[in-house]
């Protein structure tokens, strides 16, 4: 992270107008100095902008670590109805995910073109398999009449470990409002991240990345390693909340 | 042209600049230049600016008569909570960060454009949808919520556009936010050579910690949207105590946004006064690094406050007491300002110019407006002015008295650099004041009504006829302070095509803004600037006989 304003001394001669690069770089803008001014432009835009993704989640995980306080028994039976094993599956996909990611930057760095498109490739294959996973669960649910709305249901579900206890409906659909709210925003960022990767595909495919260059692929892996992450909170504070037999 | 004797005047080449480079539609609406969206910004808000003026004359031609005559009860919530939206969302956040914060921060960086053009473009598109939105949403019937969308009135109960006027804002809020990302790694990574940190306007540093605001704040804000959208659509019951969710949540994701929202408003017009005042007094700005971290202390602070507005909502005592200690401290960087630009005029050398009057105008208002909410952070004068004219007043005090005179103000402080002509000062003077009268006319008329007991959000006083006269006070000034917001409009416009042609720097003013042309070539900037002087060197500029004062390090 380094400052261009502090690092340059006031007496070097700056000749570095756009015109002068853009005939050996064709990347670069013309309202940037030089390659790495460019690059670490992107690359600090794109961490501003998973800042405002944090605090957009945080909205959600703050209401959801409140109901999850008052209403502790009812979102423990209503996340025993959900199914951690395609959940865990998930987690893993992801995680797997999120290698052949760090491959694929590596691979741009390096200039094994053949290895990026693969990467990319098989990244956005396990996408499309946590989506296909996903869609699974959440007809599951729609079958198990679990959607919030008129036709939710949610009688006579025991407490875990406390036996004899029912759960409330009514806050036992709580769990699930919350429970679609946030998955299905993860979901749309992974298919706003799929287009991202369709994108570096295409790019790729046509030889645009060198190891000079590289800097969508970069941002873009950043993009999908936080919406990784994001399903590594979600795991947990959804599947595993009380799991005991 | 006939004349045979030469012209005395050297003939008028114009150079090639951002506004004559390229003419046509497209040559706007495709536009990456940062200039040119600032201009786009500025007829789009204008253009909201007078919708939300309309309605305010519409509420205060209703509370002339203490009778509810001219619109009935349900018209009238729509008219204040459309009022509220559209000068909230679609004119005081954007204003100055859009509009000069747009045009001037990479020209005061001595960068070519924003870091990211194109994202700069999609940003006012954003706006634009989102305001199209609203409109469509207005003409079709509106939302009388109040703009705060309280639920459950606003999931279960009304039977207005909220959804509607919900996904404007959602989508408003990321054209804020992609505004406020653009401005960060701007200011990171575009500074010329030379511009270090302790060496930025502090213009810049007000637009940092808004931007850090914009960037926290807003999508806090719109998931609660999509939450309250959702549950509208979908019967979900987050907020809905019916089905176990808390109303007092909403409060506390809204607040936490909309709190710090205020914050958006009112640093960058800080930013402009301070470049006001020490162009208008010839002196380097008093405590520099104070009133920089000031901006970023407000800005932190700013987050902590927000349930100040919930006291009377349910909260406990505790927390309550805790915000209102909060509440307080964010008082202290407001004051470190307010006191730094007073020591700054301090044996200065004083220039009545109108954008001088308007920062006058900010520093009396703002003081008064940030004083009235210490009041409302104090509990127990809070529970008792809770939701009366008084809290109207105070916010307005900050929102109009201080966000729109800076903004008034920096419109004719940098009018001769965005168009290249100058304003009639005589005019502009008249018009400062006339603002000034007209707004403290309206608004100061409110404490007095907000402390006697008169409830904002009413439309019928007919019970209390006794508050008419402050009433038509308040009307009487509204309808001044419209006067004073058309001059202005008027004669900007009339300047562009009869005003002189301003010179590059007509206020002999500090900043690398006024050492490239007026108006700035597409670039900004003919030779890549390198910085060696501290800012604020009015010393310097005006003894330029003087030795040069050493750069320190």
């Amino acid at each position: 992270m380094q400052d261009n304003a502090n690092t340059s001394s006031f007496t070097a001669v700056h000749d570095h107008h756009g015109e002068a690069h853009a005939a050996h770089n064709p990347a670069l803008l013309h309202h940037f100095a030089e390659p790495q001014q460019q690059r670490d432009a992107a690359s600090l835009g794109m961490w501003v902008f998973l800042a405002t993704e944090v605090m957009f989640f945080g909205g959600l995980f703050c209401a959801y670590l409140i109901y999850r306080r008052w209403y502790f028994p009812d979102f423990a039976a209503a996340s025993k109805s959900i199914d951690a094993t395609l959940g865990a599956t998930n987690t893993a996909v992801l995680i797997c995910s999120s290698l052949t990611v760090v491959l694929a930057v590596w691979a741009a760095q390096t200039a094994r073109r053949t290895l990026l498109i693969l990467m990319l490739g098989i990244t956005m294959l396990l996408g499309l398999a946590f989506l296909g996973i996903k869609g699974v669960e959440y007809k599951d649910k729609f079958e198990e009449h679990h959607v919030p709305g008129a036709s939710f249901s949610f009688d006579h579900v025991p407490v875990p470990g406390h036996p004899g206890e029912f759960a409330n409906p009514r806050h036992a659909q709580m769990f699930f409002s919350l429970y679609f709210v946030m998955t299905g925003l993860h979901a749309l960022h992974m298919i706003i991240g799929l287009g991202i990767f369709t994108w570096l595909l295409i790019m790729a495919w046509k030889g645009r990345f060198t190891p000079e260059w590289h800097t969508p692929v970069e941002i873009g892996g950043l993009y999908w390693h936080f919406v990784d992450i994001v399903w590594i909170y979600l795991f947990p504070l959804l599947y595993l909340i009380d799991r005991h037999p | 042209m006939a004349n045979a004797i030469p012209q005395p005047t050297i003939p008028q080449v114009e150079r090639e600049n951002y506004l004559n480079k390229e003419y046509g539609v497209w040559s706007w609406l495709l536009t990456t230049d940062h200039k040119r969206i600032a201009l786009l910004y500025l007829l789009s808000i204008t253009f909201f600016f007078f919708i939300g003026g309309f309605f305010a004359l519409l509420i205060r031609l209703e509370l002339l008569t203490p009778a509810g005559d001219l619109v009935q009860a349900d018209t009238y919530n729509k008219l204040f909570t459309m009022h509220g939206m559209v000068m909230v969302f679609f004119f005081l956040i954007p204003s100055i960060p859009a509009v000069l914060g747009n045009f001037l921060l990479p020209l005061m960086i001595g960068a070519k454009d924003l870091a990211f053009p194109r994202i700069n473009l999609l940003s006012w598109y954003l706006y634009i949808i989102g305001g199209v939105i609203m409109l469509h949403c207005m003409l079709t019937g509106g939302v009388d919520t109040g703009w705060t969308f309280y639920a459950p009135f606003s999931t279960s109960f009304t039977n207005t556009k909220i959804v509607e006027a919900g996904i404007a804002i959602f989508i408003a809020g990321f054209s804020s936010i992609l505004t406020g990302l653009n401005f960060v790694v701007t200011i990171h990574r575009m500074r010329a050579p030379g511009m270090t940190w302790s060496r930025l306007p502090l213009f810049i540093w007000a637009h940092y910690a808004t931007s850090i605001i914009q960037l926290l704040g807003t999508p806090v804000v719109a998931v609660t949207i999509v939450l309250v959208a959702a549950e509208r659509a979908l019967h979900l019951g987050i907020f809905d105590p019916k089905l176990g969710g808390d109303p007092v949540l909403f409060q506390h994701l809204f607040w936490f946004y909309s709190h710090p929202a205020v914050y958006i408003m009112i640093l960058p017009s800080m930013g402009v006064v301070t470049e006001i005042i020490a162009c208008f007094s010839r002196k380097r700005i008093f405590g520099y690094h104070f009133v920089a971290f000031s901006s970023i202390a407000i800005a932190v602070f700013g987050f902590l406050v927000w349930a100040h507005h919930m006291f009377v909502a349910g909260i406990s005592v505790y927390s309550a007491l805790v915000f209102s200690f909060l509440s307080y401290a964010v008082a202290l960087p407001s004051a470190i300002k307010v006191f730094n630009w007073t020591a700054t005029l301090y044996k200065g050398s004083i220039h009545y110019d109108a954008p001088m009057l308007y920062a006058f105008g900010f520093l009396g208002l703002f003081t008064i407006g940030g004083l009235t909410g210490l009041f409302l952070a104090a509990l127990g004068i809070n529970v008792h002015v809770t939701d009366t004219y008084f809290v109207v007043a105070h916010f307005h005090y900050i929102m109009v008295g201080g966000a729109v005179m800076g903004y008034l103000g920096g419109m004719h402080f940098w009018w001769p650099k965005i168009s290249g002509r100058l304003y009639p000062e005589g005019w502009a003077r008249l018009a400062a004041l006339i603002v000034f009268i007209g707004f403290n006319l309206t608004f100061f008329p409110q404490f007095l009504l907000g402390y006697m007991g008169m409830p904002r959000r009413y439309y019928d006083y007919s019970h209390m006829p006794e508050f008419q006269i402050l009433n038509v006070l308040s009307t009487a000034g509204a309808t001044i302070l419209g006067v004073g917001y058309l001059l202005p409009m008027a004669y900007f416009l009339w300047s562009m095509r009869y005003g002189k042609p301003a010179s590059d720097n007509p206020w002999n003013a500090a900043g690398l803004e006024w050492k490239t042309a007026s108006p700035p070539p597409t670039f900004n900037f003919d030779e890549e600037p390198v910085v060696t002087w501290e800012a604020y060197n009015y010393e310097e500029l005006d003894a330029p006989h003087k030795e040069e004062v050493p750069v320190a390090r």
